[in-house]
């Protein structure tokens, strides 16, 4: 190990094909990672656990592209804006109304739909909405008294198709339909053949009448969002919020965490057991027992309660896994320091007089440097996977969208149990993938560093 | 050093260990323990007094009312203890002492499925269940960890060996729990083979409990195991590597003893020294990670019960599983320390 420089470490490690297969992986998460935070606005980052955040989001969407290998396609999600409105006076009664058109192409329902506005009125007004199938059926889907007001007021609201009066109006609208409608949910009676109760392709027109007794009654800001299946590169989870938000800003916290562990506790791992092999005798003795306490500890049942007792910000979780990490370290560099102490030049700078500091820093470290590189390396996964195992017991950082968290609200929600495939396989994949690069790039340098494994 | 003393040294370190364990486990929970007794105290006069008709007529003012009902809770926090804090060195005394003579009191929040509030009894009926599932998949991956690993390490670069290791390096990368979803995902939703949780829907005193126990088992048992013996082959495979150098399998080679026989015997003979010692040290850190593994299966054992002690801050449950926890890492580092020493001498005298 004694007088491998940087660069033969270098030149051996670039003829490693697992070596460089591992470069390019973290590469590309590094360059994920940069692009992911100067692309995608922090707000989103921020708004992650914010629910009202996503409610124009579907509930939990396939990915996009599955379409792909579908005979049929699945809805995908639509943001309808209102196509026209007009204002009329039917004598005492003002009428404001606007329509949306949807031309519904799919073999399948839509997820729901949600109808959002803004309105501005005086008085008390009635707020319906009716919709036009293409077999030119009418159906109401609601009608509601909005707050009245003495002055002009404002009144936003989300209207849900989850709401009980909209599924009662639609039941009571589809007596005709040739089959039962009572336990059919809201969009499957508004998108479903009188006939046969398939999906009806063809132009729906929804259209929203606002009736109120005194003038200028207006809606602005509405959006009707048809709740897709599908949606975006990763799908939604069951709170609406788009995975790929979450899986990417994922990528730079999951590089944090990991790096951050593993040099922090390879450094001190390192200065520690030096530090004790270099001394010797009594300070050896005492330090040795000390690691071989931390060694006992049970890591994870520790790591538990310090999260739950202490504080699960993101920083402290860091530092409570670097407890954990520098033992073994310690123990090898200990080991190394105490060969490297008996040769000539460490003595005769003990001889000259250098102080302790600079024998260390100076001798001893600088010999250690490619076993410390390559232990830094191999322990990031585990750092990684610590942390992810940790958020995925609801131990995490409610702030920060990690691999782990995402994977624990899939696991309260029961995505296994379910099915929702694309809210389980991507965080495991870039978590594991992650782990990879750290993995190879660590038994690469490894084989270089270490002599015992030479063959 | 003899065998005896370095045993004897272990023995002792270790037991400090565990004692400094529960003293950190006392002291990180200690406080937030205290806030939540008091609070109980309080909630529990509060009804009492409820509960007594008339009670609250009885004073004149609310002041009176108010002044009984601090008093009443102030002793009652005497009577318990609790007007000390928990660093104090009468409580701190008294709970290592109990645990110490392994009386670890009764639970606060939760009790076992058979309805004992007893810290004993709950993980009594917990441990078991762990041990069940974490012993019997350490065994079947080091079973086939074993037999892999020799087989790659004798036929180095073969189409066998470079299988072994990339899986090696490949599943360790892999989180338990994830690889645990995927397969409910597979075996309880795509082909409804076996139930998504693990817990048994039937009582524990049914004739066909223990079936259902081994039925719900079988999916967090393929999980660990599909996870684990990638990492088993590839050490074994090591180990053998460079036993296989040595030069009696050369001299046994050429004596004319026939080449399984050399390796499945002979070679592996000499590699189960760090081999046996892993085996300790694997068991123990397959029920460390039981508190995750367990959480995705639901499988009712000391993994989850210790989780769920932590959720709701039930310190008795808390020292009790931290105990045992704690006890069985040790016990095996202790085991392996001690085959270590027992079968290299050097690693006695080093110390």
């Amino acid at each position: 190990m004694s007088g491998v420089t940087a660069r033969d470490v270098w030149r051996e490690f670039r003829t490693s094909r697992m070596g460089m297969a591992g470069i390019i992986i973290l590469a590309g998460l590094v360059l994920m990672s940069l692009l992911t935070m100067s692309l995608i606005p922090l707000e989103t980052f921020r708004e992650w656990t914010n629910p009202a955040n996503w409610l124009s989001y579907p509930k939990t969407a396939l990915p996009a592209w599955v379409n792909v290998f579908l005979a049929e396609d699945m809805p995908e999600h639509q943001i309808l804006y209102a196509s026209g409105s007009k204002s009329e006076d039917l004598g005492g009664v003002y009428l404001y109304s606007e329509t949306f058109e949807l031309d519904y192409t799919y073999g399948d329902f839509p997820g729901g739909f949600i109808y959002e506005y803004e309105a501005e009125y005086a008085g008390a007004p009635l707020l319906e909405m009716t919709v036009l199938r293409p077999d030119g059926m009418m159906l109401d889907v609601f009608s509601k008294p909005l707050p009245p007001a003495r002055e002009a007021a404002l009144h936003a609201e989300r209207v849900f198709s989850t709401d009980s009066a909209i599924h009662k109006n639609l039941v009571l609208g589809s007596a005709s339909f040739g089959f039962e409608t009572d336990f059919l949910a809201a969009e499957s009676i508004i998108f479903s053949d009188a006939e046969s109760g398939e999906p009806l392709q063809g132009v729906y027109v929804f259209t929203v009448n606002l009736y109120g007794n005194k003038p200028d009654g207006s809606i602005s800001g509405s959006t009707l969002v048809i709740d897709g299946k599908v949606f975006g590169i990763m799908g939604t989870d069951e709170l609406r919020r788009d995975l790929v938000v979450g899986l990417l800003w994922g990528t730079p916290l999951a590089l944090f965490i990991g790096l951050a562990v593993s040099i922090g506790s390879v450094v001190a791992g390192l200065v520690y057991g030096v530090y004790a092999g270099y001394r010797g005798k009594m300070v050896d003795e005492s330090m040795m027992r000390f690691n071989d306490i931390v060694y006992a500890l049970p890591a994870l049942p520790f790591l538990v309660i310090l999260a739950v007792t202490i504080s699960n910000s993101i920083f402290l979780m860091v530092g409570f896994l670097m407890i954990f990490g520098w033992v073994g370290i310690a123990k090898v560099s200990r080991s190394m320091a105490l060969q490297i102490k008996t040769r000539g030049y460490v003595e005769a700078a003990q001889m000259m007089g250098q102080k302790h500091s600079v024998i260390i820093f100076r001798h001893i470290i600088p010999q250690l440097l490619p076993y410390a590189f390559a232990s830094i390396a191999i322990s990031v996964p585990a750092a990684i996977t610590t942390e992810a195992g940790l958020s995925f017991l609801g131990l995490g950082d409610p702030l920060f969208p990690t691999w782990g968290s995402i994977l624990y609200d899939a696991n309260t929600y029961g995505a296994a149990a379910r099915g929702l495939w694309w809210w389980i396989v991507p965080p495991g994949m870039m978590i594991a993938l992650t782990g990879l690069a750290f993995v190879f790039i660590g038994n690469a340098l490894d084989a270089i560093v270490n002599p015992r494994l030479r063959r | 050093m003899s065998l005896k003393r370095y045993v004897a040294s272990r023995v002792a370190t270790l037991f400090g260990v565990l004692m400094v364990t529960l003293l950190l486990t006392i002291a990180l929970v200690g406080s937030n323990m205290d806030i939540i007794l008091k609070q109980g105290v309080a909630v529990q006069v509060r009804e009492e007094i409820a509960h007594t008709p008339g009670l609250a007529a009885s004073f004149e003012s609310v002041e009176d009312f108010e002044m009984y009902v601090s008093d009443t809770i102030q002793r009652r926090i005497l009577e318990l203890g609790l007007d000390e804090p928990w660093y104090s060195p009468q409580r701190l005394g008294l709970s290592m002492y109990k645990i110490l003579v392994l009386d670890f009191g009764y639970a606060t929040f939760l009790t076992s499925d058979s309805g004992s509030a007893a810290v004993g009894d709950i993980i009594a009926e917990k441990l078991p269940r762990t041990i069940l599932l974490f012993t019997t998949a350490t065994i079947i991956i080091s079973l086939i960890g074993i037999f892999l690993g020799a087989l790659s390490g004798s036929r180095v670069g073969s189409v066998v060996d470079r299988i072994t290791s990339s899986f090696a390096v490949v599943s360790s990368s892999f989180p338990v729990w994830w690889v645990g979803m995927l397969l409910i995902v597979l075996f309880a939703f795509v082909w409804e083979i076996f139930p998504a949780r693990a817990t048994p829907t039937i009582p524990a005193d049914d004739p066909g409990y223990v079936g259902a126990l081994l039925y719900h088992m079988t999916l967090p048992l393929i999980t660990i195991v599909l996870i684990g013996f990638g990492a088993w082959a590839y050490l074994v495979r090591n180990f053998m590597v460079g036993v296989l150098q040595d030069d009696f399998i050369f001299a046994k080679r050429t004596m004319g003893i026939p080449r399984r026989r050399v390796i499945y015997k002979h070679a592996l003979k000499n590699a189960a020294p760090p081999i046996v010692t892993i085996l300790a040290l694997s068991l123990s850190g397959s029920l460390g990670g039981a508190i995750i593994t367990e959480a995705v299966f639901d499988w009712p054992g000391m993994g989850r019960l210790y989780f769920e002690a932590i959720t709701v801050m039930d310190l008795p449950v808390i020292i009790g599983s931290t105990y045992v926890l704690t006890a069985f890492f040790l016990i095996s580092i202790f085991v392996a320390d001690i085959l270590y020493g027992y079968f290299d001498p050097r690693v006695r005298t080093a110390q």
